[in-house]
């Protein structure tokens, strides 16, 4: 099938790619553009491994295609740390254990962060929640909970 | 020498006894000799057994010392998660 | 050599029982930490090489089949398309064997189907291709006629005379005569006498219990990078809880010098026992091979539902002999597994799993290995032993429901200690099962006033764990920074318990030390990640090869002094005089000695390669609390505690982890998992929309309490933790829930339609 040209917005830059009209955003993320932080955990939009945000929409990238992209700014786990100063919810995952084998972890920070934005103040019911679609399989979910109202809480404080 | 208890699986090929008592001085020496005694233990033994000795599970050292008053028991072999 | 010559380890001779702790027992971030949460630490589909091709496997629609015919040749002819193999490709010399003794032909036959294809998903051919989607379309122009075969997929049902036969003379001769072929290992243990203890008991209660499959449900597909020349010589990336493993399978299976395949672990995205296999690699090198390019392969979600290990499914009977006073007088119990078209369902470790708790005069459990047409079952944390645990502990809390007794109590009455003679035969060593009983009465969790519809339930469980072969390095640098290079892939933080335990024994900072996952080429053969087995063998194994390179920090010290090496010590990071008569010396640090070892003797390194036999068993309770729905059937967990016992905590954050994750996959098999096959023998719900694992706002917070009754069998103490988590919360859950809604489940998963079908029969007796 002929290619298709994408211009789109990823972590700021402008980035420019050509697909195939089947293949998924996760698919051109991945093996298009060596960003491979998202991952496909099923490609059903059932685990959230790949979560990005779309124009700061929490979106399974796994269910979208690549062509939808154009014009469109997307965020990635890789723009979650601002250079070399990690993002306060990545330092606390490293140091509540938050993560065992990390395969959910990308997907998970986006999806924190971006409840984070609109919600500095969550219940643990909340995250919970908001986290519903992002599956792991390790950590029983509860230094994951713990981590996130623990990094709301200081990033409310250095507010 | 010591005693070796086996399975009750086991003890239809070794002449229906529930505990053997052959030379050895190691894991793999008992193993060896109860294949000499009892020709049909060769086959479970090389699919795979453990061996506890004194209460320690000896999953593959054939190395493995054991003492004449060791208790001796034969499991099958160990897989985990 | 004379007979007193040999020492052999009777229990505590490993253990340095006067140990001050400095760095094991803390907690800091894990070494992997950064790459985990910025995305950039490598999984196994994360890796890509210049030329690679993209390979896709078919699979069989069908759960029992003849292949009467392939035809390739229009895949084969597609552009794109630049190879495409069957069974064909592989090796011719893998001999047959009855029950395990032919694991490899068992592997090699499922890894691609030979004569019959004998389950939905099992594999048929694969193709590789320029892109994934023309592998994809490829797939589509293979054709294949099968002729359709009459399939099983319930245990009991091929058990059954008149049952379709799996494969003729797969069965071992532990099987009794007169059983059906599909019955193809059988096991059968215990002591004394079970009848006379019946007789003793004021209450027998006997009962059948099912379990469905579950899946071990990792996040990460399986996925690799092969590379093969028709040299023999290959590489490869994969996600796998042991490469050494599928470095020796894939050579096997593809006639290759297994020195001459390297293979490296990525990153690896959960395994829990179920990535101690080997599946699509040996596909992906025979791809490579063929067409002469790097081939990756990734299993999609449904295929690693559809082909890759789920647990065996269980229908056991248990038969427990109670006195009014809380003793167990005799226990029974029959245990029938089926692991799918293959030998090798974990029977044996639910039969021996299954009493182990307690102390037994009379005991006698046997157990059935079973094929059907599923896909070949894999180890699942602690493989067998939840279903028994849940068999059992269920008839235990029923026991002490009838006869008013506290279920701790009771526990405790009959609880195996150090000296009891374990229901699978050997005397048990210091154990820690009754510390996890007084710390589970004593935490607050299981005095806490219940709310109206909310039941407790408590249950125990029981793992062996395991040590294996185990090959460490460690090299020290000028800086005085340390290399460990262990070859255990890294599931859950092992790292972290590794440099721990080479910062205690080398006396330096935890920062100081890097640990490699080290690939085939670098070190001796390790065996896979499992049994709960790395933190205990290969934390030995780093404990040992610190200890190797202290010695040889010691010498260096000890040429400098001009003094005897046994006249130098080594405390906190550095060398020192062992007392007055050795010489006035100040302490020389690591780093000081590190500095110039060229010049001293040259680079400082230590090692270790051993067969470490030591593993403790581990016990724990759980205290669960539920909430019944009466309208909808269904069952919410609201409190949680696991109480277990670690032996020693090296990281504790990390133990506790393993806790949490072993008592969530726990509530994920009592609640909701199960393969659903129907009639026509294919899964029903092959995604994780239909197989619903829990998600966050399933659970509550998971409390845990580690508890440390040390094994002797390791310098620290360490016990295994992964897996005996999983064993007590199906049992813990369904006693909850029978104290919560006065039903007793005896079928897993315990859905709500089955619930309100026992409420609906609650409510026709009243
Ligand atoms: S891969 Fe997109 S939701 Fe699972
Ligand atoms: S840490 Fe392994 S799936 Fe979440």
């Amino acid at each position: 099938m002929k290619k298709i040209h994408v211009t789109t917005k990823i972590n700021g830059d402008t980035v420019e790619f050509l697909c195939d009209p089947r293949e998924t955003l996760l698919d051109v993320l991945r093996d298009r553009l060596g960003l491979t932080g998202a991952k496909e955990g099923c490609g059903t939009g059932d685990c959230g491994a790949c979560s990005v945000t779309v124009d700061g929409r929490l979106t399974c990238s796994c269910l979208m295609l690549g062509v939808e992209a154009e014009g469109h700014e997307i965020g990635t786990v890789e723009g979650i740390a601002d250079g070399e100063e990690l993002h306060p919810l990545q330092k606390k995952f490293i140091e509540y254990a938050a993560l065992q084998c990390g395969i959910c972890t990308p997907g998970i920070l986006v999806a924190a962060k971006n409840l984070l934005e609109r919600n500095p103040d969550p219940t643990e019911e909340e995250v919970r929640y908001w986290l519903a679609g992002n599956l792991c399989r390790c950590t029983g979910y509860d230094k994951i909970i713990r981590a996130v109202l623990d990094t709301a809480a200081e990033m409310r404080e250095a507010s | 020498m010591p005693e070796v208890h086996l399975w009750s699986g086991l003890r239809a090929l070794a002449g229906g006894r529930e505990v053997v008592e052959v030379e050895g001085r190691t894991v793999g020496e008992l193993l060896d000799a109860l294949v000499a005694a009892y020709p049909a233990l060769k086959e479970p033994i090389e699919a795979g057994v453990s061996v506890a000795v004194d209460g320690r599970v000896i999953a593959s050292a054939l190395n493995e010392p054991v003492r004449p008053d060791s208790e001796i028991y034969l499991m099958q072999r160990l897989r985990g998660g | 050599m004379a007979l007193d010559e040999y020492k052999p380890q009777k229990g505590g001779s490993e253990l340095e029982t006067d140990h001050q702790f400095k760095y094991v027992g803390t907690r800091p971030d894990r070494p992997d930490g950064f790459d985990k949460v910025t995305g950039r630490a490598r999984f196994g589909a994360d890796m890509y090489a210049p030329g690679m091709l993209h390979a896709a496997i078919l699979r069989s629609p069908h759960a029992h089949a003849r292949i009467v015919r392939i035809d390739t040749s229009k895949a084969e002819a597609m552009e794109g398309v630049k190879a495409v193999v069957t069974r064909a490709d592989f090796s011719k010399n893998v001999p047959f064997a009855p029950g395990m003794a032919g694991e490899f032909w068992n592997i090699l036959e499922n890894v691609m189907a030979g004569e019959k294809v004998l389950y939905d998903g099992h594999a048929v051919a694969a193709v590789a291709a320029t892109t994934p989607l023309i592998a994809r379309d490829a797939l589509k122009a293979i054709e294949v006629e099968y002729e359709i075969l009459p399939h099983v997929t319930d245990v009991d049902e091929a058990m059954k005379p008149d049952a379709p036969v799996i494969r003729e003379g797969a069965a071992d001769k532990s099987v009794p005569e007169g059983m059906h072929p599909n019955v193809v290992r059988y096991h059968e243990s215990g002591h004394g006498d079970v009848e006379a203890g019946f007789a003793e008991a004021d209450l027998v209660i006997e009962d059948h219990f099912t379990t469905e499959a579950t899946h071990q449900g990792y996040i990460e597909p399986h996925a690799c990078l092969a590379t093969l020349g028709s040299d023999g010589k290959g590489e490869l990336w994969c996600c796998t809880q042991g490469h050494w493993y599928v470095q020796k399978v894939c050579a096997a299976l593809l006639d290759l010098e297994t020195a001459n395949l390297r293979v490296t672990a990525s990153e690896i995205g959960g395994g829990f026992g179920g990535k101690t296999t080997v599946f699509i690699e040996p596909v992906a090198l025979a791809l490579s091979r063929k067409a002469n390019r790097p081939v990756k392969l990734v299993m999609s979600r449904s295929e690693v539902f559809r082909a890759t290990g789920p647990t065996a499914s269980a229908s056991m009977d248990i038969k427990i002999g109670m006195k009014k006073d809380g003793t167990i007088t005799a226990a029974k119990g029959e245990f029938r597994l089926q692991g799918g078209a293959f030998p090798g369902a974990p029977m044996e470790f639910t039969a021996m799993c299954a009493f182990a708790c307690y102390n037994l005069k009379n005991v006698h459990q046997v157990g059935y290995d079973v094929m059907t047409n599923r896909p070949k079952q894999a180890a699942y944390r602690a493989p067998g032993s939840p279903m028994a645990a849940f068999a059992v502990e269920s008839v235990i809390d029923e026991l002490c429901n009838r006869l008013g007794l506290d279920p701790i109590e009771v526990r405790l009455k009959n609880a195996a200690r150090e000296g009891t003679k374990a229901s699978y035969g050997p005397t048990f060593p210091r154990i820690g099962l009754v510390e996890t009983l007084e710390a589970a009465k004593a935490h607050p969790h299981y005095s806490a006033p219940l709310k109206p519809g909310q039941g407790r339930g408590i249950s125990c469980g029981f793992w062996f764990n395991h040590g294996g072969e185990t090959s460490v390095s460690l090299a020290l640098s000028e800086d005085g920074s340390a290399q460990v290079m262990v070859g255990t892939p890294d599931i859950g933080g092992s790292r972290a318990s590794m440099a721990l335990m080479a910062a205690e024994v080398l006396g330096i900072p935890f920062e100081k030390i890097r640990v490699t996952i080290a690939d085939t080429g670098s070190l001796g053969y390790n065996e896979i990640s499992h049994g709960s087995r790395v933190t205990y063998a290969s934390g030995l194994a780093t404990i040992k090869a610190a200890q190797d390179a202290v010695r040889k920090l010691r010498q260096r010290a000890a040429d400098k002094w001009g003094i005897d090496v046994e006249a130098v010590d080594w405390v906190d990071g550095c060398a020192v005089p062992s007392g007055p008569n050795a010489g006035d010396f100040d302490p020389l640090p690591l780093a000081e000695i590190t500095k110039n070892m060229g010049a001293t003797g040259g680079p400082i390194s230590g090692h270790y390669e051993a067969t470490p036999e030591g593993a403790g068993v581990s016990f724990a309770t759980h205290i669960v609390d539920a909430e019944v729905d009466r309208e909808t059937g269904s069952t919410r967990v609201v409190r949680y505690t696991v109480v277990q016992d670690a032996g020693k905590a090296i990281h504790p954050t990390y133990v506790e982890g393993q806790f949490q994750g072993g008592a969530a996959q726990g509530i994920g098999w009592a609640l909701n998992e199960e393969y659903i096959y129907g009639p026509d023998g294919r899964l029903q719900n092959p995604g994780f929309l239909d197989y619903r694992i829990p998600v966050a706002s399933d659970l509550p917070m998971i409390d845990t309490v580690i508890v440390e009754v040390p094994n002797p069998g390791h310098p620290y103490g360490v016990r295994g933790v992964g897996e005996t988590s999983i064993c007590p919360p199906l049992a813990a859950i369904a006693n909850a829930v029978s104290n919560a809604a006065g039903v007793r489940l005896r079928d897993l998963p315990m859905r709500p339609s089955r619930i309100l079908e026992e409420l609906e029969k609650q409510q026709g007796d009243a």
